[in-house]
């Protein structure tokens, strides 16, 4: 056992734990932190697969790495996006909630700032 | 290497440790908390895996950026987020259990069994380095061997910005994003706000500068100017302009508008699309850099802004 093949196992037990998450966490937000923590697995997977390639003096294959970068660009971004349209969906209804027999709840909806 | 091996299964029991307390626990606040947590930590398991670039990214972007975008949308969320008590039946989380228990292990099964010796493009990469006139193999990457990658990342950033734009209120189409705060002007976060930004500014300009040869780059420069300019509007010191100023829709524009133009003169120049003519290489890569630097500092720190909330005041 190395550093990566243990940080490799690392991420696939990531990437379990929060698939579990996305399924079974009820409140949408939950559920982008959990589908974060599958794509912050699945970038260290990714990263083992680098370290791997260590050759050329490199300490680890430099494409994967910029891969690994844009990755992690990209997810912010995504992030991001899914926030403004959960925050959307909170201003318009008042209520998030992914449950099938959503109970009413009392809380409303912050009116945005005038 | 026995001890280094130590330390590295401590970094990952601890990292496993904070992922399960992130999903398990019933505050919203207190997983988006963790998870800012397991962002740090995930940045040494980085460092340990001799990946610096990809160290300072996940730093930057994965704990700084997106913990203050989850920890503004945790805070606004709270009321409603607490309502949500109940979970999925014994059966849907055995069955989840089950489902994610078998991905882990098949991951894992992949893990053990990867070809040995690995493949790796490292000694392509460094091959050809020195036609490209910087000293960083990954900067290489992004903005020589697969600058196209790098392009159609900017353009995803700002695509993903203009999502966040359409989903203002019909009344505050164009107005200003506004991050909920209720800073004290002579409090603590205004004196940070007033002290900090010059050595921000000066620390990610260097990382952008350095990038040419050691880890950095523009996309870890570019996080700390945005982190500098979210420091100083959550301190109540400045405002967003309005997003239909044209002067802040040209700079979005320029970075992605300078690559492809520097892309496609390569067809005359180079011969080839996004090919660089000999001995212009560092020029031309600079030029993009530099171009791409507003573009990415404006639209990484306005995503964390989300949609406009208010309109400018007349």
């Amino acid at each position: 056992m190395n550093g990566p093949t243990l940080f490799g196992l690392c991420a696939a037990a990531l990437i379990g734990f929060g698939l579990y998450g996305l399924i079974v966490n009820p409140q949408p937000l939950r559920k982008i932190i959990g589908f974060n923590i599958i794509g912050s697995g699945v970038f260290l997977l990714f990263g083992t697969i680098a370290r791997r390639g260590a050759a050329a003096g490199m300490g680890g294959d430099p494409v994967p790495q910029a891969l690994l970068i844009t990755g992690i660009v990209v997810a912010f971004s995504a992030t991001a996006l899914a926030v403004a349209l959960l925050l959307r969906l909170f201003d318009e209804g008042g209520v998030v909630t992914l449950v099938s027999e959503a109970s009413p709840t009392e809380a409303k909806a912050d009116p945005p700032d005038a | 290497m026995t001890l280094a091996l130590a330390v590295d299964i401590g970094l990952a029991l601890l990292i496993l440790a904070m992922a399960a307390w992130t999903i398990a626990v019933r505050d919203t606040f207190a997983s988006v908390i963790g998870f800012v947590t397991y962002g740090l930590l995930l940045t040494l398991v980085w460092v340990r895996l001799a990946l610096p670039d990809v160290a300072l990214t996940e730093a930057a972007m994965g704990g700084g950026l997106t913990g203050a975008l989850l920890i503004g949308a945790a805070a606004r969320l709270r009321r409603t987020e607490a309502t949500v008590r109940e979970r999925p039946g014994v059966f849907t989380r055995t069955l989840a259990a089950v489902l994610s228990a078998t991905v882990t292990a098949a991951l894992s099964f992949c893990v053990l069994n990867l070809p040995d010796p690995a493949p790796t493009l490292a000694p392509g990469a460094a091959a050809k380095l020195g036609s490209t006139g910087v000293g960083n193999p990954v900067t290489a990457v992004l903005l020589a061997y697969r600058s196209m990658d790098t392009l159609l990342e900017a353009i995803v950033v700002l695509i993903a910005l203009f999502g966040v734009w359409s989903l203002a209120h019909d009344r505050f189409w164009g107005g200003c994003p506004q991050l909920r705060t209720h800073a004290d002007s002579e409090g603590i976060l205004a004196y940070f706000a007033r002290i900090l930004p010059p050595i921000g500014i000066i620390v990610g300009v260097y990382i952008f500068w350095i990038g040419a040869d050691f880890p950095g780059g523009k996309f870890q420069g570019a996080t700390i100017l945005a982190a500098m300019w979210l420091l100083v509007i959550g301190a109540g010191l400045a405002h967003f302009p309005p997003v239909s100023q044209a002067w802040l829709r040209i700079l979005l524009v320029a970075g992605p508008l300078v690559f492809m133009a520097i892309g496609f003169a390569g067809i005359v120049t180079a011969g080839a699309v996004f090919a660089y003519p000999d001995g212009f290489a560092k020029p031309l890569i600079l030029a993009i850099e530099i171009a791409l630097m507003p573009t990415l500092v404006l639209a990484l720190a306005l995503l964390v802004a989300g949609a406009p909330q208010r309109m400018p005041p007349q």
